[in-house]
């Protein structure tokens, strides 16, 4: 598949631990991702796998462990800060701007590609205005990436789900990040617009992004990631490639206690 | 290809030339009389200058609140306190300085006045500042009476300041403002100015909201944490819109204490406060348009009601106030997102109408599942 790894880590996760209240919601979970890989984490429902996704983009803060990006450690940074350092992500429970068309969702992610300010903003000075064209021009090129330039003008809240998900992936790919994590693009999706996501997944992987996706729908996980890791109840229970991931017991185990795996 | 941008543009361009075209003809009437037609008459006294000037002042203060409100989502409801520092700091620096011959050939300048009005604003905004950074970490009912806590100590402040406030009494013989031998009195003159800076204001808050700064605080209203993995400093945002709401707030307050002379406790205390969250939510809270919109339903309203009110029902005083009560109330059921919501669903109509847009299928997913 895409490629040899490129052997340096982009992403070190060490010993990750999320506790609320008494419940332990990731236990001492390690994993690397490579940069320029498809990376997935999957497992069945209350696994810890979207905890994990806000522990590491600064929504929530960790109990426990380490969290390296690009070899600095980014555990207690703020949400706007790990941003700023190129990672961006998507929502599973959709975070549509619904006040806003869906042009400005994505000129939102320009947010940190732009600099002026409030002052500037209200008298509408030249720099500003300068900003303000790139943003929109850089935006209308995130939409056309992946076919909503032709909606830019609707408001967010009325686009059909499936393009809601694909906006908010051009929103997080506005924001030029290393690291895109994608919290379970896949769900809600037809099969059509399934296979446009791979495709798109793919493309945003070549064009030199690292991917790291949290998915339930198995077949579209093993066609589409390099390396998966599976967690259950919190902790990490295998790691490997899908043809790996397929054949191993505890996570075949793990999946018939909760729901139907399919495997292609 | 237009853009939502270029769209919205255009209809905020347009809708500032309406309402520029009124204030024009109504000040070149009232002035000019034409066929000795005057609106006071036409009107039954209801809308005259000084009415007129007041919904202008007011509507500098809603305009920050309604960013504050309406676009961040944080509420405030002791916005009277910072329209009375700037009424007061106005008030005391234009009476006493002058007295007191502090700053002899600055303090008894005509530009003094225009100079405090700015100092005004930077104070307002430097205490707004240090009071926002701790206060905007609360959210929701906490935000709101933590905001209504410094409204009331601000307002007990102008009440108890003994000499330098004037106590009840307030301070009187606040000078005009003037620009050389140019004098804004009488009423005329200074309606011209109240609403050339009302129509400032409300060109800056529309520029903000359409600016990489306004997009940033409706994420923030929209969702906070979606805005902060975008690169959103949210907490940032909400003290700036905090402080330039408070330093709209003076600037107002600066108007009022140059148009009454007179400055007192009385608009700045907690009841005005309300008011001024009712004209925001009245008008349309996402809506800088309806800040004007909503102040001057909310005074024509008023107006319409002492005049006529024992007319109507045989009865007068307060019952004013339950009429008006009744009235808000049947605004937020049948209009629960304000006056303006109406208007922009109507020009939404005629866009959707003119390109024959068709937005896709409506497709709700019933999906509520969270890991964790």
């Amino acid at each position: 598949m895409g490629g040899e790894v490129a052997g340096n880590a982009i992403l070190e996760i060490g010993d990750l631990k999320k506790e609320f209240g008494g419940l332990i919601a990731v236990d001492d979970v390690s994993f690397d991702v490579q940069r320029g890989e498809i990376f997935s984490i999957i497992g069945p429902n209350g696994a810890g796998k979207t905890t994990i996704f806000n522990l590491i983009s600064g929504v929530l803060p960790t109990t426990d462990g380490e969290i390296k990006f690009e070899g600095d450690v980014i555990n207690g940074l703020k949400p706007h800060v790990v941003a700023g350092l190129g990672l961006s992500r998507t929502f599973q429970n959709l975070q549509v701007f619904n006040n806003m068309t869906v042009l400005e969702n994505v000129m939102v992610g320009r947010h940190l590609q732009s600099s002026y300010g409030m002052m500037s903003a209200g008298l509408r000075l030249p720099g500003g205005r300068r900003e303000e064209k790139e943003i929109i021009d850089r935006s209308m090129e995130q939409l056309a990436y992946v076919g909503l330039d032709s909606m830019a003008d609707v408001g967010a809240s009325s686009l059909p789900f499936g393009q809601q998900r694909l906006l908010e992936i051009a929103r997080a790919m506005a924001t030029e990040p290393k690291l895109l994590m994608l919290d379970e693009p896949g769900a809600g999706l037809n099969r059509p617009e399934k296979e446009d996501l791979d495709a798109l997944v793919r493309r945003i992987r070549d064009s030199g992004v690292t991917v790291l996706l949290v998915e339930h729908d198995m077949a579209f996980v093993m066609g589409i990631a390099e390396r998966i890791i599976v967690l259950d109840y919190g902790e990490k229970i295998a790691e490997g490639t899908p043809e790996e991931i397929q054949s191993d017991p505890e996570v075949i185990a793990a999946y018939l206690g909760h729901e139907e795996i399919r495997v292609i | 290809m237009v853009g939502e941008e270029g769209w919205s543009r255009y209809a905020n361009i347009m809708g500032l030339g309406v309402f520029i075209a009124i204030i024009v003809v109504f000040g070149l009437i009232e002035t000019i009389e034409p066929f000795g037609l005057r609106f006071r008459d036409l009107t039954g006294g209801m809308i005259t200058f000084d009415t007129l000037i007041r919904i202008g002042i007011l509507t500098i203060v809603v305009v920050g609140l309604n960013l504050l409100m309406g676009y961040a989502g944080q509420i405030s409801l002791g916005q009277a306190g910072y329209y009375g520092i700037g009424a007061y700091v106005s008030a005391i620096l234009c009476t006493m300085a002058p007295r007191h011959h502090l700053l002899p050939g600055i303090s008894d300048t005509w530009w003094w006045p225009w100079l405090v009005i700015v100092v005004a604003m930077l104070v307002t905004g430097g205490f707004a500042y240090l009071i926002g950074k701790p206060i905007l970490r609360l959210r929701g009912m906490y935000l709101a009476m933590a905001t209504l806590g410094l409204g009331v100590v601000m307002y007990t402040v102008f009440r108890e300041g003994g000499g330098l406030t004037g106590g009840h009494d307030g301070i009187s013989g606040i000078p005009r403002l003037s620009i050389g031998n140019f004098t804004f009195w009488p009423i005329e003159r200074y309606y011209w100015l109240v609403w050339a800076v009302a129509i400032a204001v409300i060109i800056i808050g529309l520029n903000v909201i359409n600016s990489r700064v306004g997009r940033g605080l409706r994420a923030i209203e929209s969702s906070e944490v979606a805005a902060s993995t975008m690169g959103v400093d949210t907490a940032n945002y909400k003290v700036q819109i905090f402080v330039l709401s408070a330093m709209m707030a003076s600037l107002a307050g600066s108007l009022y204490a140059h148009f009454q002379a007179l400055v007192a406790p009385g608009p700045f205390g907690f009841v005005p406060s309300v008011e001024l969250v009712c004209m925001a939510a009245v008008g349309g809270m996402a809506s800088v348009w309806g800040a004007a919109l909503g102040v001057t339903f909310f005074f024509l309203v008023k107006e319409v009601l002492r005049a006529r009110m024992h007319q109507l029902l045989g009865v007068g005083g307060e019952y004013e106030l339950i009429g008006y009560g009744i009235i808000l109330i049947l605004v937020m059921i049948f209009m629960p997102q304000g006056l303006s919501f109406g208007g922009a669903k109507a020009l939404e109509w005629l866009r959707n109408l003119k390109v024959f847009r068709r937005a896709g299928d409506k497709e709700t997913e019933p999906r509520a599942e969270q890991a964790v």
